[in-house]
């Protein structure tokens, strides 16, 4: 028998139906594996005993003829998902012994459908970071070493880094990851696997611990595109419980998921060719396009005259936001509490010792622009130039229904680099911030290597509402791409 | 324009963090250069262009003014630091 940790969620699935194995039996292969990768550290909690519960409960409905969609499947749920009775960190000292008292919306269907959960991921802390670097508990390795004799430790991107380098490791089958600039598609690109935000309001944010509401949307990670349609329809769907969450049905995208792409338009944003792209990811943007060309395909050349700008826009709005969510933790009703002289003393030092250098570098800078005098000069305007990157997006779906582009502008980096100055590690999210700021759904697909071996990935970006087309042309790239490296760790246990 | 370590030292008492002097400097130098890289949206003319405060074009939903949870103090205070007779404690702000 195929090692179970070696199998797709849809081939889990489908050999728990055929009984050719239990979601006891997969359960324990997954949390062996976890257990067997710690050096990684891409699990803040690990949760053993609640997987080989919920997959007793699974084995058990499946006997009785009432499985769910996802029942038996292993899954990992990143750290910012509020999880009822398991810490719940957002991998900040801040919330280190937060229990939460209630389950996330997301994580909540996830369980109605039979996941069972092997552990809690770790993230950049609350989510403020693309190299999982920022994390109080420690980096996330990647489970990728860059070929020859290099062995330096490399980042699994970010913020939802652990997520992906779980998935990627074969510790689970899918893993759940927020999306604010880029947090789900670039750590997918950096660790070869698969991963999806979909339109801003398909998921509910309830129970997730915010950072830019207007921006933060749950998403998916796994290892094929068929996985990620399986995953995300459990997850998505109404609730009243978020007032941005679409009163709109979840339509049957692994059902529907073709790889035609026959009469399709395809859209390839000018603007998009920055200076300094490495060459290689060039030529995989080009073959890309030679792939989809192939299968019928309409390439269009259109512009989105703004992008530019999604980045500063971005880096306004996104800590305009996150200064405000995080006014919530003021040592008094959950979270770390630094004792002081009085009140704006416990605030001002539990708030000092709680957050790290990047969180309270946002914090700083939505502060400074939310502040009396400077509001309409900077909030106002990103908010202006966030409507008109909108509109570049609205224009280009005029002339075509999907957008094909790089997803990172690098692959993966050695811990340590990029970290001298903020702006150059906030230029990692260039390609996937525009689609959030206009809240598209977007998705990585592993593509090819770059001369290291360290795995690239491909952007496609859809109209709002319209995943569908963007999971099947995914699906045409990857039938083309055929990608099947894997990292090395993972490879040694296929063997 | 420029931060300075003034301004820093506003900023944060606005945003209740203590920061120490050496971190007020590194802060006032950070966010210079990133306000710096933010100053290029001035480029853009914006006359007569909404703000867009949210991508996704909807209206607010509304819902009965009703109770609809509650009545459980001790799971609420479950996560307090300090907690008595179902009430938060934070230090004396009252003489």
């Amino acid at each position: 028998m195929t090692e179970l940790t070696q199998l797709t969620l849809a081939q889990t699935i489908r050999g728990l139906e055929k009984k050719e194995f239990s979601a006891r039996e997969t359960a324990q292969a997954h949390i062996a594996a976890m257990e067997g990768a710690r050096h990684l550290n891409a699990f803040v909690t690990e949760t053993p005993d609640i997987a080989l519960k919920q997959a007793h409960d699974s084995d058990a409905r499946r006997a009785k003829g009432g499985a769910g969609p996802l029942d038996g499947v292993p899954l990992a749920v990143k750290d910012l998902f509020c999880t009822k009775g398991v810490k719940t960190t957002a991998c900040s000292k801040i919330l280190g012994n937060f229990v939460p008292a209630y389950e996330s919306t997301v994580s909540a269907n996830l369980f109605r459908d039979g996941a069972v959960m092997v552990g809690k991921t770790s993230l950049d802390e609350f989510a403020m970071g693309s190299s999982n670097t920022t994390s109080a508990f420690g980096n996330v390795i990647s489970p990728w070493k860059r070929a020859g004799n290099s062995n330096a430790d490399l980042v699994p991107g970010g913020s939802s880094g652990g997520s992906a380098a779980a998935v990627s490791a074969r510790l689970c089958l899918g893993a759940t990851g927020t999306d604010t600039g880029g947090s789900i598609r670039q750590p997918a690109a950096f660790c070869g696997i698969s991963g999806i935000k979909p339109t801003y309001g398909r998921c509910s944010r309830w129970g997730i611990i915010a950072f830019a509401s207007s921006l933060d949307q749950a998403g998916v990670f796994a290892r094929t595109v068929e996985d990620c349609a399986i995953m995300l329809k459990s997850a998505s769907g109404h609730d009243p419980k978020d007032s941005t969450s679409a009163k709109k049905d979840v339509p049957d995208w692994p059902k529907l998921l073709s790889g035609n792409v026959k009469g399709l338009r395809i859209g390839i944003p000018k603007e998009y060719r920055v200076d300094g792209m490495p060459e290689e990811i060039v030529k995989l943007w080009q073959q890309g396009i030679e792939w989809l060309k192939a299968g019928g395909a309409q390439i269009v050349d259109v512009s989105l005259p703004h992008t530019k700008y999604a980045l500063p826009t971005y880096y306004i709005i996104a800590p305009a936001e996150c200064s405000s969510n995080l006014a919530r933790y003021d040592g008094v009703r959950y979270g770390l509490r630094v004792e002081g002289e009085n009140l704006n003393d416990m605030y001002e030092l539990s708030r000092a010792q709680g957050f790290g250098a990047e969180v309270k570098r946002r914090i700083m800078i939505g502060t400074y622009a939310l502040s009396s005098g400077y509001y309409d000069a900077y909030y106002i305007k990103a908010q202006k130039v966030r409507r008109l990157i909108l509109n570049d997006f609205l224009k280009a779906w005029e002339k075509c229904d999907a957008l094909l582009t790089p997803t990172a502008p690098s692959a993966a980096f050695a811990i340590g680099e990029n970290e001298d100055d903020p702006i150059k590690m906030y230029l990692n999210d260039v390609f996937t911030v525009p689609s959030s700021l206009a809240g598209l759904p977007g998705m990585s697909i592993p593509a090819g290597l770059d001369r290291d071996g360290l795995p690239l990935g491909l952007q496609i970006i859809g109209r709002a509402w319209d995943e569908q087309t963007v999971f099947n042309v995914s699906r045409a790239i990857e039938k083309a791409a055929n990608f099947t490296a894997m990292p090395q760790m993972a490879r040694r246990k296929a063997a | 324009m420029s931060i300075d370590k003034n301004t820093v030292k506003k900023v944060a008492g606005l945003a209740r963090l203590r920061l120490a002097d050496a971190e007020m400097e590194k802060y006032a130098g950070q966010l210079n250069n990133i306000m710096g890289f933010v100053e290029q949206l001035n480029e853009v003319n914006t006359d007569n262009v909404e703000p867009l405060p949210s991508p996704v074009d909807m209206p607010l939903p509304l819902r009965r003014d009703a109770v609809t949870d509650g009545g459980d103090p001790d799971t609420v205070l479950s996560n307090a630091p300090e907690a008595v007779e179902g009430f938060y404690v934070v230090p004396k702000v009252v003489e």
